[in-house]
């Protein structure tokens, strides 16, 4: 799961193009509720299972899985080093490869993209690292044994996709609201265990990740001039001629 | 100029319109040759052609419908490294960014998604983003590797440019890892006589005031008249109103149309982040207040269910 920025306040970038994290107020990933929400179901369907929560990101990442461990599941782990500042998808994916084969997994579930970088890259990226299945973009999933088996949809038509366990899996914010933690879950989630771990516990020298060593570079980024705000007018009776006359003069017509 | 791949996105061949808009594109860094991967390259030939691709590469294979972007990713991966491009484009699609990220991944080579546009620059394609719900224009180059690009579909116009490309057959090794997700079954969305979201010129959007399914009848008819694209907010998604597929936002469709028309939507940051880069924004909604109303070129305060019929009937007059 990641710690974003809250894509209702107003978001901007540090001169060196990483994204600005302190003027803003940040909270878990609302798409990664999802995620988390589809692991507490498999547990209660009866799957024996273990959740734990990941993230990568600087120390107040942590607010991201207790508001996770608040939702239900046993313990998290925190990866954080000042190294890791502005490392991109493909050394983000680096990181949590390496972090999901310290825990052990059957599966990973992660949200079907963050609501600030809106890649939605990082699942494949880490299937492919992993050397596993990527079984993305579900709206519904269903584990049976090793197998688990998705609906969703593709480019051009429905799809019915399956697989076979170690996989990752991503879930779209159609697979069912996620639940809001309950006072007893937040008060439960000081008691779980968070694991803290950096670089070097994750076998990852310092020059792997980080701005200095990511694969693309920003050149330039620049606010959009705002929209000018247009003509609003109140319906007189005539509104939908007017508005066909706007269109006109547009030659949308 | 070194080669580009592009890969084809096609349904049985027949091509489809964001990979004339990666062909488009990749002239302007290089020199493009098409990826095409399974059955019907003969009928994709021509269109190809038209827009400038010098080669065709086929991978007519079982392996790509019965598996999930795997084989896609062995096959553009073996080519790549056969061909050694300057750049590699793929559309901003499901499969096509999953796909640009296992590529990014097994090449070692940097990848950005979600490009408006491209250009060639002293140090590989320079490409333009559109970010933080369109609040933000990025301009970016990839550092490491083989640049691997996904570009949003209808970002740019398709310009045509003939030439005679040679077809080839490419016969592919695929690995374990390229068969290990199944397709048990496709069942193609219900085909519709609108033109797509993703490629339409114009859109007509219905969401929470349109208050329910029935109703979306209205917003059909104005987007038939217009020949346009039906869209729909979160909510009335959400609410059953209209299939998903048609959701427009963060978390459905980013559309850029040349006109976008919003009829009972607030406009919430997710639905902004999807259409706020379409050229011409209208809007119709009762509340004054509503969020869109900053965003629109022009906006009628108004019950969508008297604004919209007369608007058909006023379009239906013009065109008499």
């Amino acid at each position: 799961m990641k710690h974003v920025p809250d894509a209702t306040a107003d978001r901007g970038f540090h001169p060196d193009g990483t994204t600005d994290r302190e003027s803003v107020d940040s909270l878990l990933s609302e798409l990664d509720e999802y995620a988390v929400e589809q692991a507490l179901k498999l547990v209660e369907s009866g799957i024996d299972a273990e959740v734990t929560y990941l993230t990568v990101g600087p120390g107040d990442a942590k607010a991201a899985l207790r508001k996770a461990l608040a939702m239900g599941g046993d313990n998290a782990v925190h990866v954080s080093d000042d190294a890791i500042a502005g490392t991109d998808a493909l050394g983000t994916s680096l990181i949590l490869a390496r972090a999901v084969e310290r825990i052990g997994f059957d599966l990973v579930i992660t949200g079907m993209a963050s609501t600030d970088a809106a890649m939605g890259v990082v699942p494949a990226m880490l299937a492919e690292r992993l050397g596993v299945p990527g079984v993305t973009y579900l709206d519904e999933l269903a584990i049976e044994g090793a197998v688990v088996t998705g609906r969703r949809e593709g480019d051009t038509a429905t799809e019915r996709i399956t697989a076979t366990l170690p996989a990752v899996v991503s879930v779209t914010d159609r697979t069912g609201e996620a639940r809001y933690p309950s006072f007893k879950g937040i008060m439960a989630a000081k008691k779980k265990p968070l694991q803290a771990l950096d670089l070097e516990d994750l076998g990852i020298g310092a020059e792997q990740v980080g701005l200095g060593a990511a694969w693309s570079a920003v050149d330039s980024a620049t606010i959009r001039p705002a929209r000018t705000r247009g003509q609003v007018v109140p319906d007189q009776g005539d509104g939908g001629t007017e508005l066909a006359a706007f269109l006109a003069a547009q030659k949308f017509i | 100029m070194g080669e580009i791949l592009v890969l084809v996105g096609h349904v049985d061949g027949s091509v489809r319109k964001q990979t004339l808009e990666l062909l488009t594109l990749a002239r302007r860094i290089g020199e493009p040759t098409a990826v095409f991967l399974g059955s019907g390259a003969e009928a994709a030939t021509e269109a190809l052609g038209r827009f400038g691709a010098r080669r065709i590469l086929v991978v007519d294979a079982p392996e790509i419908s019965d598996y999930l972007v795997g084989p896609a990713v062995d096959a553009l991966a073996q080519i790549a490294r056969s061909v050694g491009p300057a750049a590699i484009l793929l559309p901003s699609t499901l499969d096509g960014r999953e796909t640009a990220a296992r590529l990014a991944v097994r090449l070692e080579s940097g990848l950005i998604t979600d490009a408006v546009d491209i250009e060639a620059g002293d140090r590989g394609p320079v490409t333009e983003q559109s970010v933080f719900a369109a609040t933000y224009q990025v301009r970016a180059h990839v550092t490491k590797g083989i640049p691997v690009i996904t570009v949003k579909p209808n970002a740019i116009t398709p310009e045509p440019l003939p030439t005679a490309p040679e077809v080839e057959q490419v016969i592919v090794a695929f690995s374990a890892a390229a068969t290990a997700v199944s397709v048990l079954s496709r069942t193609p969305r219900r085909k519709s006589d609108r033109p797509a979201l993703t490629e339409a010129d114009i859109v007509v959007s219905g969401g929470r005031g349109v208050n329910g399914a029935e109703n979306f009848a209205v917003i059909e008819r104005v987007a038939d008249a217009l020949g346009a694209a039906v869209g729909a907010s979160r909510a009335a998604v959400d609410a059953g109103w209209y299939p998903h597929a048609h959701q427009v936002g963060q978390t459905g469709t980013q559309v850029s149309p040349q006109l976008y028309i919003a009829a009972g939507i607030s406009g919430a940051i997710q639905h902004r982040a999807g259409m706020q880069t379409s050229r011409t924004i209208v809007a119709v909604n009762k509340d004054p207040e509503a969020p869109i109303f900053e965003l629109v070129d022009h906006g009628v305060v108004g019950d969508l269910f008297q604004v919209l019929p007369q608007l058909e009937k006023e379009i239906a007059r013009r065109r008499g």
